[in-house]
């Protein structure tokens, strides 16, 4: 256990990258596909409408990129704090 | 070579390949045998993972389930995909740190408590437990199909075949084999619906292919599903919610912490080699069931309507979908609703006595089709298609040639022999790890330990059969209520571990046992006591569905708030954990210093 580093510093960067990404994942998936789906149906992209669209197709695809965006994003705050692995 | 022979062959190769890969990788030691040894690539852990994961729920099931339901089967896709962004930055992380290999392990350890790790273990092996039903009543269906078997006679050769299966492998063994079993699978499910959206829509990829317009018209594909649908008294595919937009919304919420709460999931995570890993694992994971799942909803959208397209002639040529002649007549029907009726999971009465099969929603509230019907004399809908067939029937539906349909059952059974293997090896580790060792024999030898483990995958492969004959529901339903079980017991717990360095064992303790209890009730209460038939209680509840008309499926997400709430209340009148477990919880919040997983407490 290493006290030297700014272990409450670490942990408050994580938070804050975790509640962006949640606020994302929370819009795209409950938000645009559920409970203003109906909003969104008015919208059409080709052949979807736009709330159908989100919760069978787009919010699916943004799971995916919020995932290596944190990857990413967490990477850099180990770094940055340095208690990333050797 | 007739369909019968092709599907042996390309069945029999399938499992040739899986079997070869496990005696090639064969386990040596305890730690290879429940965590393949703490050096599988993220990629390979990723395909694994996603094999692991798409059971026969996803792959056999969901379809069906999203064909009848339409844009509320949305609830599904979500749900199953949006667990893994709070499982990667959530629990995988933290948990590969701390470096155990089970969840009771963490749940002991981080709450210094024997007995908070023997509640996880109860809570796993509902969990578990209720999963495998699922599994076992998509594995009835494959083999029924496939075989020429009953459905029941389809479950006693898949208990054998998955028993030989798990028993053997060990974890590293279904590592590897389940890499393969993943290849096969998305073949399986990809193959048919490229043939089948080029068929509708001119465009290979069914993706695409459903927002497309339907070859040779300008019409919207799901447009026109939407206006035959309604016209057969069915409700409008793309806007149909299940059952309230609150249903809708704690289902689909109970389903994404069910995800992350999985143990047989989040095991997976012990396997990679470092903390990095953990995190990009769960992207890849979640990337190669993106290939499926948002293929599903085509499938699903594209099958009904080769289905209605299939009975009724109407439906291609357009024109009158209630005019005699477009019904077709029932000597006439294809082959495949022949096999079909075989299995008894697709039905056909002629309850007018015009020798033609009418297909529509009898029981509709809307009054324009109701009264088409009775103009037309139709007498009641005279076909029933089990909701679990689509997707194995799918290719039939569409006509494509012997080999997709062949390669569908391998890829079916792929699925569901690979979830089955994963959560048999999450019950074994539980019982013989857990419970056995670190409860009753804490000087049990590896040998015997192993033993345990195998014993008690035995016991949950032959208690799941039975109640696979009687299953609760579909099995993607049956499934949805395992996530529950999960969503309300383990995922808070390992969170809370996780999040607040504060939480101690009683307020762990209580929170559990009060997300199980109040979720298992309202899941019996609907599903009979430990799914046994006849021995729900919903008059004592007050009907079904009782709370704001949430369904037993969707009722994860308040068991995880009840838990939640009273862990808090319960840790406000209890003293703070010890010093040296809030270090701990430091310690593993930070990656530096990660070694490999070892079994030793």
């Amino acid at each position: 256990m290493q006290h030297n580093h700014d272990v409450h510093g670490y942990w408050k960067a994580t938070l804050g990258l975790l509640t962006k990404i949640m606020i994302i994942w929370f819009m795209v998936s409950f938000g645009a596909g559920i409970l203003f789906v109906d909003i969104f149906n008015n919208i059409h992209l080709g052949g979807y409408p736009l709330g159908f669209w989100f919760a069978h197709q787009g919010s699916i695809y943004i799971f995916i990129v919020l995932i290596f965006y944190y990857a990413k994003k967490m990477g850099d705050i180990d770094r940055e704090f340095d208690v990333h692995e050797d | 070579m007739d369909l019968q022979t092709t599907t042996y062959l390309v069945v029999g190769l399938s499992f040739a390949l899986y079997i070869g890969i496990a005696i090639w990788a064969r386990a040596g030691s305890t730690s290879e045998f429940y965590a393949a040894g703490g050096a599988v690539h993220p990629v390979m852990n990723g395909m694994a993972t996603a094999a692991d994961w798409m059971s026969a729920a996803s792959f056999i099931s969901m379809a069906g389930l999203i064909a009848n339901m339409g844009y509320g089967g949305g609830l599904f896709l979500m749900g199953w995909t949006g667990g893994y962004v709070l499982l990667a930055m959530l629990l995988a992380p933290y948990l590969r740190k701390f470096g155990k290999f089970t969840v009771p392990q963490f749940i002991g350890d981080r709450f210094y408590s024997q007995t908070a790790s023997t509640v996880a273990v109860a809570c796993l092996l509902t969990a578990s437990m209720t999963y495998i039903i699922g599994q076992m009543t998509g594995v009835g269906v494959a083999f029924s199909r496939f075989l020429n078997v009953s459905s029941d006679t389809g479950i006693y050769i898949g208990q054998a075949i998955v028993f030989l299966y798990a028993v053997f492998g060990g974890m590293k063994g279904i590592t590897y084999t389940q890499v393969a079993q993943y290849i096969v699978l998305i073949a399986a499910y990809i193959v048919p619906a490229v043939f089948i959206s080029i068929a509708l829509t001119g465009n290979p990829l069914p993706q695409l292919g459903l927002g497309s317009t339907m070859s040779g018209t300008d019409m919207a594909l799901l447009a026109k599903l939407d206006m035959v649908v309604t016209e057969l008294g069915f409700g409008k595919y793309t806007t149909t919610t299940a059952g309230s937009t609150l249903n809708m919304f704690v289902y689909t919420m109970s389903l994404m912490i069910g995800t992350a709460g999985l143990p047989h999931v989040i095991m997976r995570f012990f396997t990679v080699p470092t903390v990095k890993d953990a995190r990009s694992s769960a992207g890849w994971a979640l990337v190669f069931i993106a290939l499926l799942y948002t293929t599903a909803p085509a499938v699903a959208a594209m099958a009904k309507l080769n289905l209605h397209a299939t009975v009724n002639t109407a439906v291609t040529k357009g024109g009158d979908l209630y005019a005699p002649e477009a019904s077709i007549v029932a000597e006439a029907r294809p082959d495949w609703m022949k096999r079909w009726e075989k299995t008894g999971l697709l039905k056909f009465t002629d309850k007018n006595g015009d020798g033609r099969i009418q297909y529509y929603n009898d029981a509709t509230k809307n009054p324009e089709a109701k009264a088409k019907a009775e103009a037309a004399g139709w007498k009641g809908n005279e076909l029933t298609v089990n909701a679990d067939i689509i997707v194995l029937a799918n290719p039939e539906i569409a006509l494509l040639p012997n080999w997709v349909i062949a390669l569908v059952a391998a890829g079916g059974l792929a699925a569901a022999l690979s979830t089955a293997a994963g959560l048999l090896m999450a019950i074994s580790s539980a019982v013989s790890h857990d419970l056995v060792k670190g409860v009753f024999a804490p000087n049990i030898s590896e040998k015997n330990e192993l033993l345990a483990g195998k014993i008690a995958m035995a016991v949950a492969i032959v208690i799941s059969g039975y109640l696979g004959l009687n299953p609760p529901g579909f099995a993607a339903g049956t499934v949805a209520l395992a996530f529950g079980i999960a969503a309300s017991s383990l995922f808070p717990a390992i969170m809370m571990g996780i999040f607040s360095k504060k939480m101690n064992k009683e307020g762990a303790i209580a929170g559990m046992l009060a997300g199980l209890f109040i979720t298992l009730f309202y899941v019996f209460a609907h599903k009979g006591i430990f799914f046994i038939k006849g021995t729900d209680f919903l008059p004592m509840i007050g009907g079904a569905n009782p709370f704001f008309g949430i369904t037993p499926e969707a009722f994860g997400a308040i068991g995880a708030l009840v838990n939640f709430a009273v862990a808090f209340i319960v840790d406000k009148f209890t003293k703070e954990p010890p010093e040296h477990i809030q270090h701990m919880v430091e310690a593993v919040r930070i990656p530096r210093g990660s070694k490999a997983v070892d079994g030793a407490h």
